[in-house]
């Protein structure tokens, strides 16, 4: 029972949440301009959560997004206009609601402070408007053309306004707050004794709520400061469990609610019945208590993520299990009768095999690919209330919101693009003022596009802005010592620069439209996803942040190389190029430091058979293969003895069983059983570095 | 190094005789050889026994650590325990088998595979019948002998794998152990 409830609850957090974003969404398109189907749907879902929120106990959040709801009822009859400022209001009441929710989720109190305060604003905007008065225009709304498709039970109500009118299912039991007065037990009365007369009338649920209890060197143990929530699961008529508090009745508060059955939001059939009237609206039990945590397992489990996934995709594989069966069928025949004129039909059924293998394999790995979109959703309620905040103008365009990447990825990416975005609107876009005066339209663009490249994703932030400064952040990285005075830089080399940790703060090169907070932090992030980030910018049009991600962190897309006898993966992503040098383009500095000149720039030689103690096929550069590495904005050049195949491989961790080792990322299983180590290419150049004992911070 | 005359013993000593000595609980151990000499290690920490296999180098670990293993899907360290011992080095053969061993690591349990010239027996042990080591035993570190167990005519070194493996291969705390 209690393992289900929690399932349902979950699912109703689930939906609530979800109901959550399409209604934000929702109201981000009204700003265009009134929809009565965008309306309907905003209004469903408020309904929804309401009617949830109400069963499963959540009186703060059925209560304020009653007040919600009316107001929408109000907009989606017609009676009332829609205006930004209710829409502000709205958005608003969205976030509050999605707190309480989730502080309900959580299982802590859930604060009031911000629904107190929308509620006021809620009752101004009402107040506003000159229909007779709110809450009878709401009694005359008809019900909702399409009654929300499945509240997970039907809202128990407890509204002081009796207005909701919708059709109400068969009552089913009764939901009652029994608080006590703490004289409870002197006079001679024992709550244990109440619940038990209760369960003798129909299965019960008891929660004790606790939060009146004080600290125990202050207990007074003659007193009593519990008070209980109690579920009774049975159509009892109220007279009968009202003759059960009989004897407590005037001393306590108690409150009773009907549960109904499905059948859309109800009324209660009986009206709710208050016994010492107050109702207990602001904080009656906090929402833990409602649904007590009886079982730690389910408690835990909540955090355990879980995945929804789109049924064709089970459903695809499915089929593919059954191919792999019928394959696995026509093999077995083999094993027991084999003639050579077989070879043939084996070979076939081989083939067969293998495509099945790859099917299913690349089936499973989209079970856990979701569309950016869920990413991205965020960005229009964003770029909204910043835009509002900073006083500009833009216009936010999505693109390739369908493209799907890995559940691992898609979360952990957010934060970053959230930084990306939020920069972009703060240092990139100028003030309309500006704007005008540089000759731009007033508004400005912000693009978040993402697609498929290669094996990775690619995430562009791209604002048409005032651009970098190349000269700003140069002088700036000059004075600060990040770069020699003399030193000749790429333009990718400066942009990179605001990426150096310090560098980024917001004074350093605001002003100037540059860059900056905490842009470290996104490329570490993105880095330790196996992805890298690129800046492009011009001059008063704008910069584009590229970032290129992996699809997926349990596969890699590498290539394989041979250094004397031993095998590495490096991932493909942190490749540039590989070039076969000649002895012209390679230079020494100080007698040791190996440089190769790659295009324009000196790149430090890394020498993998003396960093690893591996014997190469030659110690001569010029026999081997460059191969051009970037991360964390440096770029080096690897010599390797050959390259082999390039290939996806399945990460697998080296610690699990032993250490982690410097230069290394994890390990491989080739297709002969052996085990490839896969190169971790930033630490390969920081372990490189250290050896070098030589600071070359930025050498690009 | 075969294992040719250590099997003849069959010494599965069900419980030991005598029901005076019986306050020491018997406790089997796996036998294997080592450069002639034979150990034991408690047969709890043993998962399986399997054969040699190709190993891939680790860059930067110490010498006795030979690289990793696939142990169906895992990654698996392989400790070459002559090494260890600073014994001669032997080639591996048909008879060099991997113990795989797990063992409770401050971060969860490890399995790690340890080469040896060959394995020998399960013995039953009983407590009484095993003495503690003396100060000094060959090639061991006595750090890692937990006792000699008395076999018939024979020595057997019973030896602390888990202590053994956290402390040098994985270079965790020998608290641990």
């Amino acid at each position: 029972m209690d393992m289900e409830m929690e399932e349902i609850l979950n699912l109703f957090f689930e939906e609530s949440l979800e109901g959550l974003d399409t209604m934000e969404s929702g109201l981000l398109t009204l700003e265009d301009g009134a929809d009565r189907e965008t309306i309907n749907t905003i209004f469903r879902a408020a309904h929804s959560i309401k009617g949830g929120a109400g069963t499963f106990g959540f009186m703060e959040i059925s209560q304020f997004t009653h007040s919600v709801e009316t107001l929408l009822d109000e907009m989606r009859n017609g009676t009332r206009g829609i205006t930004p400022d209710a829409i502000q209001v709205l958005l608003q009441s969205v976030d509050v609601i999605r707190e309480m929710t989730q502080s309900a989720q959580a299982k802590t109190p859930i604060v009031m402070t911000g629904a107190n305060a929308l509620s006021g604003e809620l009752a101004r905007i009402l107040a506003q408007k000159s229909v007779p008065a709110p809450a009878t225009g709401q009694a005359a709304a008809p019900p909702p053309p399409n009654p929300s498709p499945a509240p997970p039970a039907a809202a128990a109500k407890r509204d002081p306004a009796p207005t909701d009118a919708a059709p109400t299912g068969p009552l089913e039991g009764w939901r009652i707050v029994f608080t006590p007065d703490t004289s409870l037990f002197k006079t001679c009365n024992d709550p244990l004794r109440i619940f038990e007369e209760l369960t003798n009338l129909a299965p019960l649920e008891v929660t004790a709520n606790i939060d009146a209890m004080p600290a125990f060197g202050d207990l007074d143990p003659t007193q009593c400061h519990l008070s209980w929530t109690l579920l009774l699961r049975g159509a009892i008529e109220h007279s009968r469990i009202a003759e059960v508090f009989d004897w407590v009745d005037a001393s306590s508060k108690i409150e009773y609610e009907p549960i109904h059955g499905t059948g859309g939001s109800g009324a209660p059939v009986d009206r709710p019945i208050a016994e010492n009237a107050k109702p207990v609206a602001p904080r009656p039990t906090p929402a833990a208590d409602a649904h007590p945590p009886v079982s730690t397992a389910a408690k835990s489990g909540g955090e355990a993520g879980s995945l929804r996934v789109a049924t064709e995709k089970v459903d695809a594989l499915i089929n593919l299990v059954g191919e792999l069966v019928i394959t696995q069928s026509m093999l077995g025949r083999f094993a027991e009768k084999y003639e050579p004129s077989d070879i043939e039909a084996l070979r076939r059924s081989l083939a067969q095999l293998t495509r099945n293998t790859r099917e299913l394999q690349e089936s499973v790995m989209q079970i856990r690919m979701l569309p950016i979109g869920f990413s991205f959703n965020r960005f229009p309620r964003l770029v909204h209330d910043l835009s509002r905040k900073l006083g500009k103008k833009v216009e936010l365009k999505l693109s390739g919101e369908n493209t799907e990447l890995d559940k691992t990825v898609l979360e952990k990416i957010g934060d970053p693009l959230v930084h990306l975005v939020r920069n972009a609107l703060d240092h990139g876009l100028e003030a309309p003022e500006s704007r005008v005066a540089a000759g731009k339209n007033e508004t400005g663009t912000l693009e978040l596009n993402a697609y498929h490249e290669g094996g990775s994703i690619i995430i562009e932030v791209k604002d048409d802005g005032a651009g970098l400064n190349k000269d700003r952040i140069l002088a700036k990285a000059r004075e600060r010592g990040l770069v020699d005075s003399d030193a000749m830089l790429t333009d990718e080399a400066i942009y990179n620069l605001i990426f150096v940790a310090g560098f980024s703060t917001a004074e350093t090169v605001s002003d100037v439209s540059g860059r900056g907070v905490g842009m470290d932090v996104v490329r570490r992030n993105i880095n330790d996803l196996g992805g890298h980030v690129q800046i492009f910018s011009v001059k008063g049009k704008g910069s584009t942040i590229r970032i290129r991600l992996p699809l997926t962190l349990a596969i890699l897309e590498g290539q394989v190389l041979r250094v004397g006898k031993e095998i590495y993966v490096a991932s493909l992503v942190s490749i540039i190029e590989t070039v076969q040098s000649t002895r012209a383009s390679l230079s020494c500095v100080a007698g040791r430091t190996e440089l190769f000149k790659h295009r324009t720039d000196y790149l430090p030689i890394i020498r993998l058979h003396d960093l690893f103690g591996i014997e190469p096929d030659s110690r001569e550069i010029s026999d081997g293969l460059l191969v051009v590495l970037e991360a964390d904005g440096r770029r080096v050049a690897m010599l390797v003895d050959e390259l082999l195949a390039q290939q996806q491989v399945v990460i697998k961790s080296l610690e699990t069983n032993f250490k982690q080792v410097p230069g290394l990322a994890g390990a491989t299983i080739h297709g002969d059983g052996t085990v490839a180590l896969i190169l971790d290419v930033p630490g390969l150049i920081r372990t490189f570095l250290e050896r070098q004992g030589m600071n070359m911070g930025r050498a690009a | 190094m075969s294992n040719s005359d250590g099997n003849t013993g069959n010494l599965v000593q069900s419980p030991p005789p005598g029901g005076a000595k019986a306050q020491g609980a018997s406790h089997q151990y796996l036998s294997f050889f080592l450069g002639g000499e034979e150990y034991a290690t408690d047969i709890l920490t043993v998962q399986e026994i399997k054969g040699w296999d190709t190993v891939t180098r680790v860059p930067y670990s110490p010498d006795y650590v030979l690289g990793v293993i696939n142990l169906r899907g895992a990654i698996v360290p392989v400790v070459d325990l002559r090494v260890r011992f600073a014994l001669e080095k032997a080639e591996f053969d048909a008879a060099t088998v991997i113990i795989v061993v797990h063992v409770a690591g401050t971060r969860g349990n490890r399995i790690v595979g340890i080469v040896v010239d060959a394995v020998s027996d399960v013995y039953s042990v009983g407590a009484d019948k095993i003495q503690p080591p003396p100060d000094v035993i060959g090639a061991v570190d006595h750090l890692f002998v937990v006792g000699l167990a008395s076999l018939d005519d024979k020595l057997v070194m019973i030896l602390d794998i888990e202590r053994l493996i956290l402390s040098s291969v994985l270079g965790e705390a020998q608290a641990a152990a």
